[in-house]
């Protein structure tokens, strides 16, 4: 780990209120809910930062706007904003979002995830390497750095 | 000389500090009891330990004293002599000149000082010779944490218990204590220090005192802890808390007079802090000190208070005071902050103490005049900038406060305010108001606000009589005199802005006209005026726009003023109230009106009718009436509109009124009227015409039946029932007359000429459903007449279908006494007459020459119930019939614990197993010929199943603690503990599909209907049943509710720890099952909770599940892909907890 934060002393916004799960009795037992926004944000804005004890969404790291969805293409794009500039925990964000989504998501889908443009100095950098199957299969073959997108998931769990 | 040696050896262990600590303590217990159990005296103990006492090595002396005082501490209850505690105590005073053995010294002293008068007590002169000792000898803030609270404990000891003792040493001890608390900072010995200060001020009184002389620099040391800041992350690990210790500088602070000249500027000047918390805490200090200081003393502070506090009200007033108001008119309150409610305390208690001169200086404040002016200066509300509204809402909380106080602060607000708000409203001091333009908004809302004070005021003092209040003050004659103007200016607002007016002016119309209406009395306000007020609001309510805000509040008015009249017994307003309120109202149901939907009506009926006892009565006797009326127009004009009225009324009365009334008690009449006016309405009905066929009328009026029935008492459920009986018995088509031979079957003829089994008309239909309802509802002792023929009437008309009356059977079986006291007269009948009458009333077409009617002879109910099933091949749904009837009968028998119960439920297991080995009807088998097929259609045989539901669910009908069923503790889980063994067998031999179909059905009905814990019980034989159920039942898509229940269980089981060894047995099958109900794509529940299941069953050990690791995931995968957004949440968690339990992470 580095030795001093690169973010020291972040923000910390409000979250949003979460759903509340509806009566069971109005239930259409055949009807089909597709994927939306709300479920991938629900899926991703536990993931804790890996420099702070705050959740992304406390950070305003990705936001529910942020993410698109399309489930008839199978796709989803989530774009997310580094808190600072020159933060070097980028990819290990973006790694995280990606493992909890693969995770989450059905086989079927292909997962995007970018840096917010502009937010980022070594945006372009950033985006290839986590977009590139290879280089993040290699990175989860990194026992350290597996552990730590494990430690940051954790919550997202619950 | 043992105990000698014993003691010698103890000592020295304490001495020794090398010893553990545990030992240490051992050695102090031991002689503690020794000397509790006068085995030892002190004088020994002291003789004993002297080297220990005296010698010059530090740390032997420390240990020695702190033993000795160790063991005083224990010994707090034991008596001792007067020269004893003499010699003791001035050894501990000569000690704490001893700073390396102080700890000890400081124990003894305190553990003495402690003790009760009766134990012997150390004297005056010791304690004033200690207490010098003490101020000579001790630096208390060189010392360490603990010992510096003992120190302070020990001053609170001498100054509590020898106050006139020590008190002469006087400004010595003062200067001493003073020197002692200076710069104190653990909050645990603040606590002590702050309550010494306090007792410091009560032991030194006098104004020359030395107290008084240290005033200063005593107050200069208290003064620095204010305002209390205290961070301390967890309190709880001291035990002291911000406030507590605020609590405690605060009766510090007002302990003593003295300490005024300092203590009021300094709270002035932190009052102006930025701090939140050190405004609050200022306000708190100033209202307690200004009423420990007295009058005098803080009369020359009184402009400065004055003028901080109205500082403090106004800038502090909350920011978003608006958006509350619009928002909720129920409080024109807004949120205050807790500076703002402090401070307005504050001023209440500060105008209590010199209320002359304060108001005057409200009243002759130049601010307060600016104020006022600017806010009454726009006419429209909307005009009012926000600034000026924040103090327009602080205006009125400070004159509201200020007239609140007595009754001649009030009189002088009300000459300054009120007088001038009245000219700018344009309300003439007499005569009556001309409604020239709009009124001006801010001075409405002062007016309001002052009414509101004045009529608390007036309820105040009457609520304690001793704070005379004459309703000859000047408010109140005021009052008088513009109280009809002022109702006709507020009524003005309400009627011309009905539909655009500014919110907070309706709000002030309504209000201001409640308070009005409110006053005690009839004063200030006459009657004619409070009845005019009435008919403004019901004029409003009438309008019916109930979505408006005036609705609403004017709603909410009523029925506050419904309240009150009933809190303070207001006979004379109850009148007018009674009158114009309730008689409109009652009048508005009766009628048909299409202004206000009549469900709202209903609502709006109920909430006035629940303010009062005698409202209610006269409203629940205007409902019936409407129900009267439009009984008939619907049951014979079958005019639909009726039927939409009934439908309201009828659930209303049994969702509100009933309920309330059940609340207030005494409500027998009514209910008793209600049941028996309904029963005149039907026999009038029966008279004209035969048109009966709303079944959702039928089910309301069945419901408020029984409800009723069920909160009368035993007479006068009888003369229900009786009424019902006589209704009843007008139907001549019924078999219902004593020509009936109680004793003979029912013609076999007459049952099998379909007309009478199916010309079932729907008046009979009606009747003996509501006459079922009524008896499902009566309690046990309550006499039922002719209960034979009711019962036989019962079982016949079961068989066609209509359940209320098994469900009545079932309750009359299950109160029917089982001796008869020779009392009671013919009628009634014991439960063994009952079961008989049940039972043969169907032996229909058996022949004498039976071989079953022989072989059963001993046992003729058994027959009759066999027989119910004779006619089965005729018709399916006799026989469906016939079981729902025994699954009621059952029930009634099963809550008692009566054990025929069993024989029914072998019954229904016969009918399931049918097809099997067991052959119940040998006779029809040569009437059928083959003798493979299914002897038992399965309509019948899933009736029989879904009985075992009837048995144990809870019905909400009948038989319940509602309807007085008698119940046996425990009764679920004894026919769990019975029925499961058989159940179980009966599955295993049974080698018929559909058989065993409708058995695993039976067994989830009973699983799901027992107890979890009994389930859990039994868990190593269900598991594997539970399991098959769920694969055979899964396949119809009918049986998802059920297959829902069980997995339920299934999971109670899962999770429970006792069951962890029989759960991992077989793990594998349990998790192949829960791995097909993950696509179970009838219900998502079912889903949720399989996959849920899997989470659980992932902290089973590791070998038993690592195998099936594979097969889960790839299920999860699929569940990830559910249609349903809670069932893929649940697999995100499944299919983590099952990759984790492998090193490698997660697969691509």
């Amino acid at each position: 780990m580095v030795s001093a934060l690169i973010n020291a002393n972040p923000v910390v916004y409000e979250t949003k209120e979460r759903r509340v799960r509806s009566a069971p009795s109005d239930v259409d037992e055949y009807g089909i809910e597709p994927i939306n926004q709300e479920e991938i944000f629900d899926h991703v804005r536990d993931i804790k930062d890996p420099e702070h004890p705050y959740s992304l969404e406390e950070l305003k790291v990705i936001t529910e706007d942020s993410i698109e969805v399309d489930d008839k293409r199978n796709y989803v794009r989530v774009t997310f904003t580094p808190t600072v500039e020159h933060c070097s925990m980028a990819t290990v964000i973006g790694l995280c979002l990606r493992v909890k989504l693969i995770r989450s998501l059905p086989s079927r889908y292909k997962v995007d995830i970018r840096v917010a443009p502009g937010t980022h100095a070594t945006e372009a950098a950033v985006n290839k390497q986590l977009n590139d199957k290879e280089r993040v299969a290699a990175a989860l073959e990194n026992p350290n750095l597996l552990s730590m997108v494990d430690e940051c998931l954790a919550p997202s769990y619950a | 000389m043992a105990k000698l040696s014993s003691l010698v050896q103890h000592i020295e262990a304490f001495v020794d500090v090398s010893r553990p600590a545990n030992q240490q303590t051992v050695s102090i217990d031991a002689v503690a009891s020794l000397l509790k159990n006068d085995l030892l005296t002190i004088e020994t103990l002291v003789k004993e330990m002297e080297m220990y006492l005296t010698t010059t090595d530090n740390i032997i002396r420390a240990r020695g004293i702190l033993l000795l005082g160790e063991v005083l501490t224990c010994l707090t209850e034991n008596p001792l002599g007067n020269a004893t505690v003499h010699s003791l105590i001035r050894f501990f005073t000569d000690r704490l000149a001893d700073w390396q053995a102080l700890h000890g010294a400081l124990l003894g002293c305190l553990a003495l000082l402690r003790r009760k008068s009766d134990a012997g007590m150390v004297t005056g002169s010791d304690a004033r010779a200690l207490a010098e000792s003490y101020v000579k000898n001790l630096q208390v803030q060189s010392l360490g944490q603990h010992d510096r609270q003992m120190c302070f404990e020990l001053l609170e000891c001498l100054l509590s218990g020898y106050p006139n003792d020590v008190a002469s040493l006087g400004d010595v001890l003062v200067y001493g204590i003073c020197e002692a608390i200076d710069g104190e900072k653990d909050p645990r010995c603040l606590m002590v220090t702050f309550h010494l200060v306090e007792i410091l001020a009560q032991v030194f009184p006098d104004p020359s005192g030395p107290l008084a002389h240290y005033a200063a620099d005593s107050f200069e040391i208290l003064s620095s802890y204010f305002p209390v800041h205290f961070t301390h992350p967890k309190s709880d690990d001291l035990y002291v808390k911000r406030d507590d210790l605020s609590k405690a500088l605060m009766l510090a602070f007002s302990s003593t007079p003295f300490y005024e000249p300092f203590a009021i500027p300094l709270l002035l000047e932190k009052l102006s802090s930025s701090l939140p918390s050190a405004k609050v805490d200022s306000l708190k200090y100033l209202s307690s000190c200004a009423s420990k200081y007295g009058v005098d003393r803080m009369e020359k502070h009184s402009r400065e208070i004055w003028l901080a506090l109205k500082d403090t009200i106004f800038t502090l007033s909350s920011e978003n005071v608006l958006s509350v108001v619009s928002e909720s008119p129920d409080a024109m309150g807004f949120q205050e902050n807790e500076v703002v409610k402090e401070g307005l305390i504050c001023l209440h208690h500060i105008i209590l103490q010199n209320s002359n001169l304060f108001i005057n200086l409200i009243v002759e404040d130049e601010d307060v005049e600016v104020i006022f002016r600017s806010v009454t200066s726009c006419r429209s509300y909307n005009d009012i900038t926000v600034e000026d509204r924040k103090k327009l809402y602080m205006l009125g909380r400070i004159l509201s406060v200020s007239a609140q106080v007595s009754s001649s602060s009030c009189s002088r607000i009300f000459q300054t305010f009120f007088l001038r708000l009245m000219d700018i409203l344009g309300v003439p001091l007499d005569g009556s108001f001309l409604l020239s333009e709009k009124l001006n908004s801010g001075a409405l809302y002062l007016c309001i606000e002052l009414l509101a004070a004045c009529k608390n005021l007036v309820l105040d003092s009457q609520e304690y009589a001793s704070k005379s209040f004459s309703l000859e003050d000047t408010c109140c004659s005021l009052l008088r005199n513009v109280s009809a103007a002022l109702t006709d200016a507020l009524s003005s607002i309400l009627v011309l802005r009905m539909d655009q007016g500014v919110s907070e002016d309706i709000y002030s119309g309504v209000k201001g006209l409640q308070y009005l209406a409110t006053f005690p009395g009839f004063l200030p306000i006459s009657k004619p005026l409070f009845e005019n007020i009435l008919a403004i609001f019901m004029s409003i309510i009438t309008s019916g726009n109930e979505r408006a805000l005036l609705w609403k509040l004017s709603l909410k008015a009523l029925v506050q003023i419904g309240t009150f009249i009933e809190k303070y017994h207001d006979s004379e307003k109850g009148l007018g109230y009674m009158n114009i309120v309730i008689e409109k109202f009652i009048e508005l149901i009766c009628t048909d009106d299409s202004v206000m939907s009549f469900r709202l009506k209903l609502e709006a009926i109920t909430d006035i009718g629940s303010t009062g006892k005698d409202f209610m009565l006269r409203i629940t006797q205007g409902m019936e009436e409407a129900i009267s009326t439009n009984f008939y127009e619907a049951c014979i004009k079958e005019n639909l509109k009726a039927v939409e009225i009934l439908l309201p009324l009828l659930e209303c009365y049994s969702s509100k009124v009933l309920p309330w009334f059940q609340n207030t008690g005494d409500f027998e009449k009514v209910v008793l009227n209600f049941a028996i006016n309904i029963w005149n309405q039907i026999e009038n009905i029966l008279t004209v015409s035969t048109c009966f066929q709303k079944k959702d009328l039928l089910d309301a009026t069945m419901m408020a039946m029984s409800l009723a029935v069920g909160m009368c008492s035993e007479e006068n459920q009888a003369m229900i029932v009786q009424k019902a009986y006589n209704v009843l018995s007008l139907v001549t088509s019924l078999p219902l007359n004593e020509s009936l031979p109680l004793s003979a079957p029912i013609n076999v003829e007459g049952l099998e000429h379909s007309q009478y089994l199916y010309s079932f008309s729907s008046v009979d239909e009606w009747l003996i459903s509501l006459f079922a309802s009524v008896i499902m509802a009566v309690r046990p002792q309550t006499e039922i007449p002719n209960v034979k023929l009711i019962l036989k009437l019962f079982v016949s008309v079961l068989l066609r279908g209509l359940v209320p009356a098994a469900q009545a059977l079932g309750s009359m079986i299950n109160k029917l006494p089982v001796k008869l006291n020779s009392t009671e007269g013919s009628s009634t009948c014991t439960l063994e007459e009952a079961m008989d009458i049940i039972f043969e009333a169907n032996l229909w077409s058996l022949s004498v020459n039976d071989p079953l009617r022989k072989c059963n002879i001993m046992d003729r109910n058994k027959v009759g119930i066999t027989n119910l099933f004779l006619n089965i091949y005729e018709n399916v749904t006799v026989p469906t019939q016939a079981i729902v009837g025994l699954a009621w009968i059952g029930k009634g028998l099963l809550m008692r614990g009566h054990e025929k119960v069993k024989e029914i439920t072998m019954l229904f297991l016969r009918c399931l197993l049918s097809s099997g080995k067991i052959r119940i009807f040998p006779v029809q088998q040569d009437s059928l010929g083959d003798c493979n097929g299914p002897d038992i259609d399965p309509f019948v045989m899933r009736s029989a199943a879904d009985a075992f539901h009837v048995l144990l669910g809870d019905s909400e009908v009948c038989l319940n603690r509602r309807c007085h069923a008698t119940i046996r503790p425990l009764y679920k889980q004894h026919f769990f503990s019975i029925m499961m063994p058989i159940l179980l067998s009966s599955v295993a031999e049974s080698d018929s599909s559909t058989s065993r179909h409708f058995l695993y059905r039976a067994f989830a009905h009973v699983i799901s209907g027992s107890p979890v814990i009994a389930v859990l019980a039994e868990a190593k034989k269900l598991i594997a049943v539970i399991l098959d159920a769920l694969s055979t039942l899964s396949v119809d898509v009918m049986d998802k509710d059920l297959i829902y229940s069980l997995i339920l269980t299934l999971s109670a089981i899962l999770t429970d720890e006792n069951e962890r060894d029989a759960v991992t047995e077989n793990a594998h099958i349990i998790i192949d099952r829960l791995i097909g109900l993950t696509s179970y794509s009838h219900k998502m529940l079912v889903r949720e909770t399989a996959i849920q299941c899997l989470t659980a069953l992932c902290g089973l050990p590791y070998v038993r599940i690592y195998p099936m690791r594979t097969q889960v995931l790839r299920a999860i995968l699929k569940a990830l892909d559910d249609p349903k957004r809670i069932v893929r949440q649940e697999a995100v968690r499944c299919r983590q907890a099952w990759e984790s339990i492998s090193s490698r992470s997660l697969q691509f």
